[in-house]
């Protein structure tokens, strides 16, 4: 019997518990713990699903739909998921290097090379981009006021895909090792002849799951931005959100692109011996890092201008008050995404080029900083003349506008080669990276949490515990982070795994502690999805309109119904339903109703998902017959799909009028709260809009906040 | 304690840092000595050979370029952190700010927004273009530089003197206020190389050549390092460069001439399998031009295939070694061709 033949270079090594038995250290210890609850969660999901008899309506009701909002859900959860692992992993990282002077520590430094690697390469593929991703699939199509994105299917097989790279870089926990190359995954150290081995493998095909999923969803959003905007919509009409959605559409479309032609460049160097990037025989890593950077820079910007976008919705919601300078801001971000494909050689001023190529980009990097520096003032002065109200989702804007611009004075100073020469490779770089991610976009996407919870959901968060949680994250980024900055310019270099200078310690000390923080915040927001679940009933905003909101999204029912909109809606101004409120004209019945198509669901998509995770999996170990099925089986679930015509059905009007009917009647007859009762459990979702209150200056009484409980 | 150290070690680096970018600003050059003295003058533990302390003038230039640039992005960081909370307590629901909530723009504020960030980006821009000529890696500092050639091992540095004909590891010996051209390429995976208080960093990559001019102005031992993750000895990867009189220097040379090792093709390969150096080794003679047999080694074989030179070739590596190298085909390799 050839084993290899079905098991490719599996072995019962490659199981991470063998590890423990054979070598047992601390640090394999905890490999085998996170191997555990890896599988342990999974069993533990499969016994709840069984048990609550829940893999029906798994299947029947999320799995198999393409509907957007739906999506979405499941873009986030996964995001979600993802996040709790890749958080511990940088909490063992900091605990690892605090007790690692001289020596000692609790983790191998290979442990420590893959910890840094698989932290990287989550953070950025299966937490930022599924966040960012998913929030996108749910706001956009109700911003514009469309009923689905353009290629409803395809956006289900985009989420399929990302969700089984997700699963493979899951299965790295417990099966074989991980890269220790980093989220970058330079070669030639990534390479067959310095990598052997599955680790690199695992990342080249997660990375290329998760591109591919990216570049569909980017076509996708670009189409519906473009051709499914209700009448009178016009660009210039739409929302902040939608129109930095837009520019990160556009830049998926190109800057996806190069990243998987890296990754498939990689992989034919390891799997077939080819000489792209190989040392020697006519290879060249310089043309690596080029291609991975003219990802990796815009990459940058398809995260951090949604994250844009939900700031602008934020800061002009919870002022009560127009944006300040809408086209200013649209100009503004159309000049990043151009821009942003005009400095990925930033990333290696230290690679040898010449001084003149250096300065050019360094410049150019620095003039990116003009349109964001207008942003960030746009921002301020849309709070002037408003009515603020300090909830979570402003909390974390308000702390967002001070810490992101000491991020953008540090990044200023990278783009100087002559800076970047010093603090290239060092924590510097750790801590610049880091302010411009974690207060820009995680927690642009926690506020985004906080702001579309109650529209998803139907009900708001619990807003003390939300509060709570903020008080632990934003001091935690600044202690995690900010000492990074002075160890980097002491010369602290990154994926170090040991130190030698005594001097680290204490600023390290600071960044654990930091750490710990964050991981207080982040059960503090675990928490307050828990107890606002419980509490649904008294935090129920069924109206859909909690925070006095400005776009579509918030004139319809929370959550949705399948079809979004009832009847297309009109539109003749920006802030179209905040218009709407003040002119006393929202909640009107429409003239008619009339039949509505819906996409079918389908098993198409988490077929592809399936085949496709197992392909890769092939793949990393070699396992020849499990590719070629695996890669069958995805195309002939296409070519089957291909035949099916009967892929929309219709809800009747008769329908869609009931439900809306009894939807626009309940919100016209609810009393409406003013903000003072925003965070009470008087607010159904019908809001009587600020300016219509007819006070200007003092008010009676801080807005009361639920307990902690 | 490491907590008082850790404060005394901030608020040098602070002084440090005026010290460094005031006198370009506005404080008479005379002010340059004076705070520099009093940065180095505060007790502490110091940087572990950071550029926080440059000990030349490549890393004295980047500390004071990172000081300008961090003083004039204090013109758009200053309003914001300054107006951010007068404007919350204003326009707080309840505060005394007057609402306007259809208020949208204005063009003089529009003006300023727009206008300060590009005017700061030119002033900028300007500090940046300069600095990057001046501190141009590739630009010699000054006529006959000592040329050390670098090859980058892993988690060692092989250090190779064609004017002294004696090599090392992982110690760099350089003469205190003689311009230094290091040559560097790899023996295995791309690295970066970096002494902190002497010069900043440049990757060193297999089969190509980049180059790092520097001047040391002060003796003494400072820590160079490899910041490039290049496995399991990477944090380890350091070497001490030791910076000595002219005359020390000759010293050094003369009684490095009389030690045991040489090494050749054969003694470069057995130093290609990793492995961390616990102690410097000094070599008192190599094979001529073995540095550029190492680019070389790299090149494509026209006939025969893949030539060794990674860490598993073992005891191929030698013949490829020494093969012949021909001029262009290394300088097709190097980033400097392309200039």
């Amino acid at each position: 019997m050839n084993w290899e033949l079905i098991f490719g270079q599996i072995k019962w090594t490659s199981f991470v518990f063998a590890g423990m038995i054979e070598n047992p250290s601390l640090s394999e210890a905890i490999a085998s713990g996170a191997g555990s609850i890896a599988v342990l969660g999974a069993l533990a999901t499969v016994i709840l699903l069984t048990v609550k008899g829940w893999w029906v309506p798994l299947w029947r009701d999320w799995l198999t739909s393409v509907d957007h909002k739906k999506v979405g859900i499941m873009y986030i959860a996964i995001a979600l998921v993802m996040f709790a692992r890749a958080v511990i992993e940088a909490a063992l990282m900091r605990a690892q290097q605090l007790s690692a002077t001289d020596g000692g520590g609790f983790l191998s430094a290979d442990h420590f090379g893959q910890l840094f690697s698989t932290h990287g390469t989550i953070m950025i593929f299966f937490v930022a981009m599924p966040f960012i991703t998913g929030l996108m699939n749910y706001v956009m199509p109700l911003q514009i006021g469309a009923r689905d994105v353009s290629f409803p299917l395809l956006n289900a097989i985009s989420l399929m895909l990302t969700m089984a790279g997700a699963i493979v870089i899951m299965v790295s926990l417990v099966v074989g090792q991980f890269s220790t190359g980093g989220w970058s995954a330079y070669p030639p150290f990534t390479g067959i002849e310095f990598s052997p081995g599955e680790g690199v493998d695992y990342w080249i095909w997660a990375v290329s799951l998760g591109s591919i999923g990216s570049t569909l969803t980017g076509l996708n959003f670009a189409v519906t931005i473009y051709k499914k905007r209700c009448p009178g919509m016009t660009l210039f009409r739409m929302p902040l959100f939608t129109w930095t959605t837009l520019c990160t559409s556009i830049l998926m479309i190109f800057a996806m692109a190069p990243l998987t032609a890296a990754t498939v460049m990689l992989a034919l160097d390891r799997y077939a011996g080819f000489h792209f990037f190989t040392n020697g025989d006519g290879g060249n890593m310089m043309n690596y890092a080029n291609l991975f950077w003219l990802f990796g820079h815009p990459e940058v910007y398809i995260l951090i201008l949604p994250a844009f976008g939900v700031w602008s919705e934020v800061v002009a919601t919870f002022s009560s008050k127009r944006i300040y300078g809408y086209t200013s801001l649209v100009y503004a971000t159309m000049c990043i995404a151009v821009l942003s494909f005009a400095v990925w050689l930033h990333h290696f001023f230290t690679m040898g080029q010449s001084a003149n190529v250096n300065a050019i980009f360094g410049i150019a990097t620095m003039i990116i900083g003009v349109p964001t520096g207008v942003k960030v003032y746009d921002w301020l002065l849309t709070m002037v003349g408003g009515r603020i109200r300090f909830s979570t989702a402003m909390l974390y804007h308000i702390n967002f506008l001070l810490t992101f611009i000491l991020g953008g004075m540090t990044g200023v100073l990278l783009a100087n080669p002559g800076v970047d020469f010093q603090v290239h490779n060092t924590l510097f770089l750790v801590a610049h990276f880091h302010n411009m991610i974690i207060p820009g976009v995680l927690f642009g996407m926690f506020a985004a949490v906080q702001f579309w919870f109650p529209k998803v959901f139907g009900f708001r968060l619990h807003e003390g515990l939300g509060r709570a949680s903020f008080w632990c994250f934003a001091p935690g980024f600044l202690l995690a982070f900010f000492p990074l900055y002075w160890l980097g310019m002491m010369g602290a270099t990154r994926r170090t795994y040991m130190w030698s200078n005594p001097d680290y310690l204490p600023w390290l000390a600071l960044a654990m502690l930091g750490a710990v923080l964050i991981l207080a915040g982040f059960a503090l927001m675990v928490t307050q999805i828990v107890v606002s679940v419980r509490q649904r009933a008294q935090l129920a905003a069924p109206l859909g309109d909690p925070w006095d909101g400005r776009a579509l999204e918030w004139s319809i029912p929370s959550p949705p119904p399948a079809w979004n909109f009832a009847v297309l809606p009109q539109v003749t101004s920006q802030d179209p339903f905040y218009e709407a409120k003040k002119a006393g004209t929202a909640y009107r019945s429409p003239a008619s109703y009339e039949d509505i198509e819906v996409p079918r669901n389908t098993a198409t998509a988490p077929l592809i998902g399936l085949f496709a995770c197992a392909w890769a999996f092939g793949l990393v170990w070699h396992i020849w017959w499990l590719v070629i099925v695996s890669f069958v089986l995805i195309w002939a679930v296409v070519i089957a799909r291909s035949f099916a015509t009967d892929t929309e059905e219709t809800v009747p009007a008769a329908t869609v009028k009931a439900a809306n009917e009894a939807f626009l009647a309940a919100a016209r007859a609810a009393p409406g709260v003013t903000r003072d009762q925003e965070m009470t459990s008087a607010n159904r979702g019908r809001a009587i809009p600020e300016a219509l209150e007819g006070r200007s200056g003092t008010i009676a009484s801080g807005a009361p906040v639920e307990a902690l409980s | 304690m490491p907590g008082s150290q850790g404060g005394s070690v901030t608020l040098r680096g602070i002084v440090g840092l005026l010290a460094a970018a005031v006198p370009k600003i506005a404080l008479p050059k005379i002010a340059l000595p004076a705070i520099a003295l009093l940065a180095i003058a505060l007790p502490g533990a110091g940087f572990a050979g950071s550029f926080l302390e440059p000990a030349g003038p490549i890393a004295a230039g980047q500390l004071s370029h990172f000081g300008v640039i961090s003083m004039l992005m204090l013109i758009v960081i200053v309003p914001m952190f300054v107006a951010l909370p007068i404007v919350l307590y204003r326009y707080r629901r309840g505060g005394k700010g007057t609402y306007r909530p259809d208020w949208e723009f204005n063009w003089g504020l529009e003006l300023l927004i727009w206008g300060v960030p590009v005017a700061l980006v030119v002033a900028l821009g300007t500090a940046l273009w300069r600095q990057t000529i001046v501190g141009d890696p590739y630009r010699a500092l000054g006529p006959d530089p000592l040329v050390v050639e670098v090859v980058a091992l892993d988690w060692k540095f092989l250090f190779l003197y064609p004017e002294q004909g004696v090599a090392t590891l992982d110690l760099l010996a350089l003469p205190e206020g003689r311009p230094i051209t290091l040559k560097l390429t790899s023996g295995t995976v791309m690295q970066s190389f970096i002494i902190p208080r002497l010069a900043g960093q440049i990757y060193a990559m297999a089969g190509m050549q980049t180059q790092l001019n520097l001047l040391a102005d002060e003796t003494g031992d400072f820590t160079g390092r490899n910041t490039q993750y290049n496995g399991l000895g990477f944090a380890t990867q350091s070497f001490t460069t030791r910076v000595m009189s002219a005359d020390d220097f000759e010293g050094w040379v003369a009684t490095a001439k009389t030690q045991q090792a040489g090494l050749d093709a054969a003694a470069y390969a057995r130093l290609l399998p990793p492995a961390v150096v616990n102690e410097p080794v000094i070599y008192a003679r190599f094979t001529p031009g073995l540095f550029d047999q190492i680019i070389a080694s790299f090149a494509p074989g026209m006939a025969g295939g893949h030539a060794g030179h990674g860490p598993q070739a073992g005891a191929d590596t030698p013949a490829a070694i020494t093969a012949p190298a021909t001029s262009h085909q290394q300088h097709d390799h190097t980033p400097e061709a392309a200039q």
